[in-house]
């Protein structure tokens, strides 16, 4: 007749289909897009940082060691003469790995949309000889010197510099972007945790007198708390596969227009194994958040309580 | 060995007021034994559903003591109380059934909130709803059923965990006389099982009905207790449930 099952002491867990204690629609309804949107555009600012990042490192690992000779003389045939006693004098250190000396035609091309064609075909504005040299290992300050000093030594005319010098503007815009990307992703996770904090304060009220009957019916703070765990869970998941389906899709569309600029720069921050990773793992990270954020909303509202 | 220390509740001089207004109850002092069975009485707005709630613990009292189940319920840390909540079995006196629930849904709530799985549930549920006579409304939700099957519904869900103290607040105010006995025949049998019954109610009728009660009879917001029997009842044989 009466209920034989004896009461569990402790604080168990809600066996599964009490869960639906909540009508689930109170803490549904706009949460999955809210979040959906949200994490569409974390994973965008995320993968524009790492884009960036890996922009930044193809194009240090490329210039490392990098250094151009130019050797300015107006005469052609002394020009010529002290380039060739710079190629000279390259080929017989141990720390060049590689030297080339940019042909003529090359330059010519570079130099064609500010001066003109008959600019640089007739001579009319000298133009440097230009060597691209490779040193083994990062060109320090104290090593561009001793080289410098050694080079003029012999080629009077010559001028030398890193390339990484030149620059080095290009990389503190790229580390502002890379800044700017990790700021968008950790306003985008503040507001992401201000929208289910809202929406679990939300649910709590307007479920508060089925809170109160599980509260005097013996229900844990835990107990009700993953209620709107389970709950806040299952929107977000929802809302974070949409996020990242949107997001990976405006990833390819950008991608592909980025590679159809043909940029060697652009190129190298082609998104590899380890960023798709770390973009897959954003709605899980999402995932995590809002439920964390949920059930910390909801202790703290329930400790208000007897 | 003093009054209180075989008790299941005892309450000394305890008094609660809410906010800053005067108390609602002054200088409560009583003892409840294992397997007594109390009416508490009292005109509209004696303070009933006030020492229902101390009793139920959706309050703490603003001064006095208060032991259950042995232990000091005032110097208990709050995360030590579902424990002591799950003990007791509630009727409120405006059911609160959970409206998107079934009465199936409703009256395992206990069970479910104590840990036990679906398969342990559901027989001792259905028992319970065919006791109450609501076999056959058992996947209708609270808005279909009437005020009496909501009533009983309620019941069923405070005793289906066979609790140690079980707190009714007017539970037979909206149900027929026929089943108005019917439910006190079925908190006889819990408080002949051991369980400590404690029936708020106005119907003087009912109180004859359970020859070996006690009344306890409150008057704005005091109790009385002229020969001290509430304070230090008879003790009663129980039943081993």
């Amino acid at each position: 007749m009466i209920g034989s099952g004896l009461i569990r002491r402790g604080g168990p867990r809600f066996s599964g289909s009490a869960t639906r204690m909540m009508p689930q629609a109170r803490i549904a309804g706009p949460m999955p897009w809210v979040i959906a949107i949200m994490i569409a555009l974390t994973v965008m600012a995320a993968a524009a940082g790492l884009a960036l990042s890996n922009v930044a490192s193809n194009a240090r690992a490329e210039i490392a060691g990098g250094v151009t000779i130019q050797v300015v003389e107006g005469a052609p045939a002394e020009r010529e003469r002290q380039a060739d006693r710079a190629l000279t004098f390259l080929a017989g250190r141990e720390d060049v790995t590689s030297f080339r000396r940019v042909p003529d035609e090359e330059l010519a091309a570079l130099l064609e949309p500010w001066l003109g064609e008959a600019a640089t075909e007739s001579e009319a504005v000298p133009t440097p000889a230009l060597i691209d040299v490779r040193l083994s290992g990062p060109v320090t300050a104290r090593r561009l010197q001793d080289l410098r000093a050694a080079l003029v030594a012999e080629v009077p005319a010559a001028r030398l510099d890193a390339q990484a010098g030149w620059l080095a503007p290009v990389f503190e815009a790229i580390r502002s972007l890379q800044y700017l990307a990790i700021g968008l992703v950790v306003l985008l996770a503040a507001t992401s945790v201000a929208a289910v904090w809202l929406a679990a304060r939300s649910a709590l009220g307007s479920n508060r007198d089925t809170i109160e009957v599980i509260h005097h019916l013996g229900g844990s703070d835990g107990q009700i708390a993953q209620i709107f765990q389970r709950s806040i869970g299952i929107d977000a998941a929802l809302g974070g596969a949409a996020g990242l389906a949107l997001g990976v899709g405006a990833i390819f569309v950008l991608g592909r227009q980025f590679a159809d600029l043909g940029s060697g720069l652009v190129a190298g921050g082609a998104l590899g194994l380890y960023d798709w990773i770390t973009i897959a793992a954003v709605p899980a990270a999402g995932v995590v958040l809002a439920v964390l954020t949920a059930r910390l909303t909801v202790i703290g509202a329930l400790r208000r309580m007897l | 060995m003093s009054a209180g220390e075989d008790s299941i509740v005892q309450f000394d001089n305890v008094g609660l007021r809410y906010g800053t207004d005067k108390e609602v109850l002054s200088d409560i002092s009583f003892t409840l034994y294992p397997g007594s069975f109390y009416f508490l009485t009292g005109a509209s707005g004696a303070g009933k559903t006030s020492m229902l709630k101390l009793l139920y613990l959706a309050q703490r009292p603003s001064r006095g003591a208060i032991r259950m189940f042995g232990q000091d319920l005032i110097t208990q840390p709050r995360g030590n109380l579902p424990d002591f909540r799950r003990r007791i079995g509630v009727v409120f006196q405006d059911f609160r059934l959970i409206p998107h629930l079934t009465a199936f849904d409703n009256v395992a709530l206990p069970l479910r909130i104590s840990g036990m799985s679906e398969s342990e549930i559901a027989k001792p549920v259905a028992d319970m709803l065919e006791w109450v006579g609501l076999e056959h409304r058992i996947d209708a939700r609270p808005a279909t059923l009437s005020g009496g099957e909501q009533q009983r519904v309620a019941i069923a869900r405070a005793v289906i965990a066979r609790p140690e103290i079980l707190v009714a607040d007017e539970p037979t105010g909206n149900v027929d006389p026929e089943m108005a006995v019917k439910l006190l025949r079925l908190f006889e049998a819990l408080n002949r099982l051991g369980t400590t019954v404690v029936v708020a109610t106005h119907d003087v009728h009912l109180l004859r009905k359970v020859p070996d009660s006690l009344i306890m009879r409150l008057d704005k917001g005091t109790l009385s207790d002229p020969t001290g029997a509430l304070r230090y009842p008879p003790k009663r044989e129980v039943i081993a449930g």
